[in-house]
């Protein structure tokens, strides 16, 4: 199972009992377990970190680089991510968290909330000038992005072509460091993530030429040396470094893009499970009464990923409360870049993959469904997870795909006992 | 070579559960390779008769049937039937009651759908017997 895809998540095998609990509940089945421990098929995982999320062991743990690798460049840049703003207790200005990183050693901040106001109003333009496919699907999040890409093919021209926030961010902050005279090899742009999906999308550049993003950390990580640096602060040292406004903030939950569409009719749904959902009504095209459609993997929105450390709905009401300190988002904010259009969308469109294809050719495929039928009739369809599968269909799958070539454990024990 | 076959219970009155049948169907399409612009009108024009079934025909049974270059759906029930089919065909014609309406459904939109979907489309029907619905969508 170990391939060339980004691992996304790995696991800890001494801390793994090799219960089902990540198999049964991966939202693409991409985990199997096997000799007792959970491995993953990383072609078909989305990062949207579930599994690391409910593992009850603690073993399943996400990739993202150590803060250490923040000696990698001369000229660092931190881009922290709206969530960020939600995991400080009695934070009330953000500045504190701005302040907090140059004090940790990065040489200038730039807010992913603020690039999150330039995509929504780039949203507006794109809504105006009409040349989109109702209903318009977002593609800030990278796991459901990557969903859509491996098993909604249909749904491709509903996409969102504009680049997500963290890179309008980053593209923007090096463009204007080298402005600036900054050697370009100098230049380390540092994202810090709510999740392990961000951490793979940023590494590979889905939607973009080259990644702008040269590290993503973990909100985790950050938050932990963060405190105390923030602790030291004076508020006379404090400079008024945020020029998020309060829409940008708002991404941080779900409904905080749609809301800054200004439109009537969106719908904005939370959590893999809705998301996949939605995601089947679109194509039975059942969601014919809205135009905008925000998904979020994570429950909450991004104060919901995994690589957190508050609680979603905790960090959900700091982010309503701190929302309301800041000003009110300008409405032409794009001019005060003069960037073309053009800069702000897709540079690549991101790649389909077919990981549901049981054979490039259609004929075998079909004798592999069909033989698949064959042998899920034979089985209990208990979906006991016994063989390490997450359902009966799936061990078929496996088996008839040469991936495993065990039996049923669970028959196996049964027809012993009849025997005996 | 035989094709694949498929049935699906549908459960009357049960919003809940309509459209897993469309979506079983959609997921072995995907599993076979099928184009996405083919299985998208097989999505729709399946998951409209589904939700019919629920809504006007009391569920039944939807009967899969997938060849190498095509997919045959019969969605039967034995539900009220309907009374006259050109009629029921009509864009923006629908017998839903009020609160099946306020559920959002009965747009009076699927039949017409599933007509312009599909490649061919049979509905035999007999009030207070039942209705047959064929689908048969070709692929490319
Ligand atoms: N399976 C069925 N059993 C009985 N009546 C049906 C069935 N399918 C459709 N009809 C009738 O045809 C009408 C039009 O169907 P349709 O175009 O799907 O619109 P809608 O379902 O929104 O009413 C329905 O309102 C109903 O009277
Ligand atoms: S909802 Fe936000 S935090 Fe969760 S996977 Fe998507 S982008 Fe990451
Ligand atoms: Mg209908």
């Amino acid at each position: 199972m170990e391939n060339n895809y980004f691992h996304t998540v790995f696991l800890d095998a001494d801390k793994c009992k090799g219960c089902v609990t990540c198999m049964k509940r991966c939202p693409t089945e991409a985990i199997r377990v096997r000799n007792g421990k959970a491995s993953v098929f990383y072609d078909r995982c989305i990062g949207c970190g579930e599994c690391v999320r409910l593992c009850p062991s603690h073993a399943k743990l996400a990739s993202y680089d150590s803060f250490d690798t923040i000696n990698d460049f001369k000229y660092k840049i931190a881009l922290p991510a709206p969530s960020l703003y939600g995991q400080f207790n009695n934070l009330t200005d953000v500045n504190y968290v701005l302040n907090g990183l140059l004090a940790l050693g990065f040489d200038e901040v730039f807010e992913v909330g603020r690039g999150a106001e330039y995509a929504s109003a780039v949203t507006k333009i794109i809504f105006d000038q009409n040349k989109v496919k109702y209903p318009v699907i977002s593609t800030a999040c990278p796991a459901v992005l990557e969903l859509i890409l491996s098993r909604y093919h249909n749904l491709k021209d509903n996409l969102l072509n504009i680049l997500a926030p963290v890179d309008i961010s980053a593209k923007l902050a090096r463009d204007k460091a080298i402005k600036r005279g900054i050697p370009p090899e100098d230049i380390g742009v540092y994202f810090i993530s709510p999740c392990p999906a961000k951490v793979y999308a940023l590494k590979l550049g889905v939607g973009v030429n080259k990644p702008y993003v040269d590290r993503v950390l973990s909100t985790g990580e950050v938050y932990m040396k963060l405190v105390p640096a923030m602790n030291k602060l004076e508020p006379s040292d404090l400079k008024p470094l945020s020029k998020m406004g309060n829409l940008g903030l708002h991404w941080a939950t779900s409904g905080g893009e749609a809301t800054a569409t200004f439109r009537s009719k969106y719908l904005a749904a939370d959590g893999i499970e809705n998301v996949k959902h939605i995601l089947d009504g679109l194509e039975d095209n059942t969601l014919t009464e809205v135009d905008f459609i925000e998904l979020d993997a994570c429950a909450g929105g991004c104060v919901g990923g995994v690589l957190n450390v508050e609680n979603p709905f905790v960090a959900k009401a700091r982010i309503r409360q701190l929302r309301m300190k800041l000003p009110a988002t300008s409405s032409n904010i794009l001019a005060d870049e003069g960037k073309p259009l053009s800069y702000y969308v897709w540079e690549d469109e991101p790649q389909f993959k077919n990981f549901d294809k049981l054979d490039e050719n259609r004929l075998s495929a079909m004798q592999k469904l069909m033989e698949v039928e064959n042998l899920l009739n034979t089985l209990p369809q208990y979906d006991c997870g016994m063989c390490g599968a997450p359902s009966c269909r799936a061990f078929a799958e496996d088996v008839v795909s040469g991936i495993v070539s065990d039996k049923c454990p669970r028959l196996d024990t049964e027809v012993k006992n009849e025997t005996k | 070579m035989e094709n694949l076959h498929f049935e699906y219970e549908v459960a009357g009155n049960n919003f809940s559960q309509a459209g897993m049948a469309s979506d079983a169907v959609k997921s072995t399409l995907k599993k076979m390779g099928i184009a996405s612009e083919d299985i998208r009108r097989v999505a729709i024009a399946m998951y409209e008769g589904e939700i019919n079934m629920v809504i006007h025909g009391g569920g039944g049974v939807a009967v899969i049937d997938i060849f190498f270059d095509h997919i045959e759906i019969k969605l039967i029930d034995h539900g009220k039937g309907i009374e006259n089919i050109e009629l029921a065909m009509t864009p923006g014609y629908s017998t839903a009651e009020d609160e099946i309406r306020a559920l959002g459904f009965g747009a009076g939109m699927g039949l017409p759908n599933m007509k312009k979907y599909a490649d061919v489309l049979e509905i035999e029907s007999e009030v207070g017997v039942g209705t047959t619905v064929y689908i048969r969508v070709d692929f490319h």
